[in-house]
């Protein structure tokens, strides 16, 4: 599967969810926020939500602000 | 008498309030934070590195469990990208309250009020404790918290300027219209201007670079600490009225 994950496309995924998606990219599920095509996904359904080819994904965490 | 800030049934252990941004390492930051004695902490929402997996968060440095995160919508010039980066910051997880930022211009980073209402109008219903980032205008104040703004947050000077409190006039005027909090962000430079926004009666102050950007981050943190201590003593004891000739200190009874 093909994704376009944080503004770049990534190739070869093997996972169907989020939560597959976290691991195969060794992330952390805890501190970070997911938004898929626009709408965000709500912690809940990170085991559940199926990806589709094509998809663009963002995954923020919190860094330094003021 | 307790004298707490009580903002939406959250009761704050300090009213010294802290960014995270600009510090040389998060080690900086946690020793700056801790020395602070800071318990609300703002930070920013950003994309993750996906390439380097090895790369350290910033709330391993900064316990949620011990500090109060308060995400913020930097960077954002439009209500739809203020309204995006706020839900995220939610559904991370470690907390309802948004510090709002409609930016009008890349400049002065002055708020675009008018995008900055609509997105406060929007979250707060959305069930966000939200804090306003705004300009120091009572009038916009009023329609903020009518908008369901938890508190308000006017700025004493453009964000990371130093330049102090440019308008303490207005701040009372707003100190007056509001009956809810009001919180100092962004323009303080050191540690009296921090005094003078609580001796005027502001419940808080927000700020980042003052201490980020001090020549000893550490050493600022403290001073900033004290500030806000003294500050609010200050207003509290009540000053004397300021006269312009003098008043003698010392009793002329006895006198030869």
């Amino acid at each position: 599967m093909r994704l376009k994950i944080n503004g770049e496309n990534i190739d070869n995924l093997r996972a169907a969810t989020i939560k597959e998606l976290l691991g195969e990219l060794k992330i952390e599920t805890g501190r970070v926020a997911v938004e898929v095509n626009l709408a965000v996904v709500k912690k809940a359904d990170f085991e559940t939500f199926r990806l589709k080819d094509g998809d663009v994904v963002e995954i923020v965490n919190f860094v330094g602000g003021g | 008498m307790e004298d707490r800030l009580i903002i939406k049934g959250i009761e704050f252990k300090s009213r010294l309030w802290v960014g995270t941004g600009k510090y040389k390492d998060f080690e900086e930051t946690r020793r700056a934070i801790e020395a602070s004695g800071a318990d609300v902490v703002t930070v920013a929402v950003r994309r993750t590195n996906i390439t380097d997996r090895k790369s350290e968060n910033l709330l391993d440095y900064i316990d949620p469990n011990k500090y109060k995160i308060l995400p913020n919508t930097a960077g954002c010039y439009t209500v739809q990208d203020a309204l995006r980066y706020s839900r995220l910051a939610r559904e991370a997880g470690v907390s309802d309250m948004i510090k709002i930022e409609v930016i009008g211009d890349e400049k002065t980073l002055f708020p675009d009020v008018i995008g900055l209402l609509e997105a406060t109008e929007i979250l707060a219903k959305e069930g966000f404790i939200v804090f306003p980032y705004t300009n120091d205008d009572p009038i916009m104040a009023k329609r903020l918290l009518d908008a369901g703004a938890a508190a308000v947050m006017p700025l004493a000077a453009p964000i990371g300027s130093g330049l102090g409190i440019r308008n303490p006039y207005n701040l009372k005027i707003i100190l007056e219209t509001i009956k809810l909090p009001v919180i100092v962000d962004a323009g303080v430079g050191t540690a009296s201007d921090v005094a003078i926004a609580m001796e005027l009666g502001c419940d808080a102050v927000l700020l980042n670079t003052a201490i980020a950007g001090a020549k000893d981050p550490i050493a600022m943190a403290e001073a900033m600490k004290h500030a806000v201590i003294a500050g609010r003593l200050a207003y509290k004891a009540g000053r004397i009225p300021k006269k312009l000739y003098a008043t003698a200190s010392t009793t002329f009874e006895g006198m030869l």
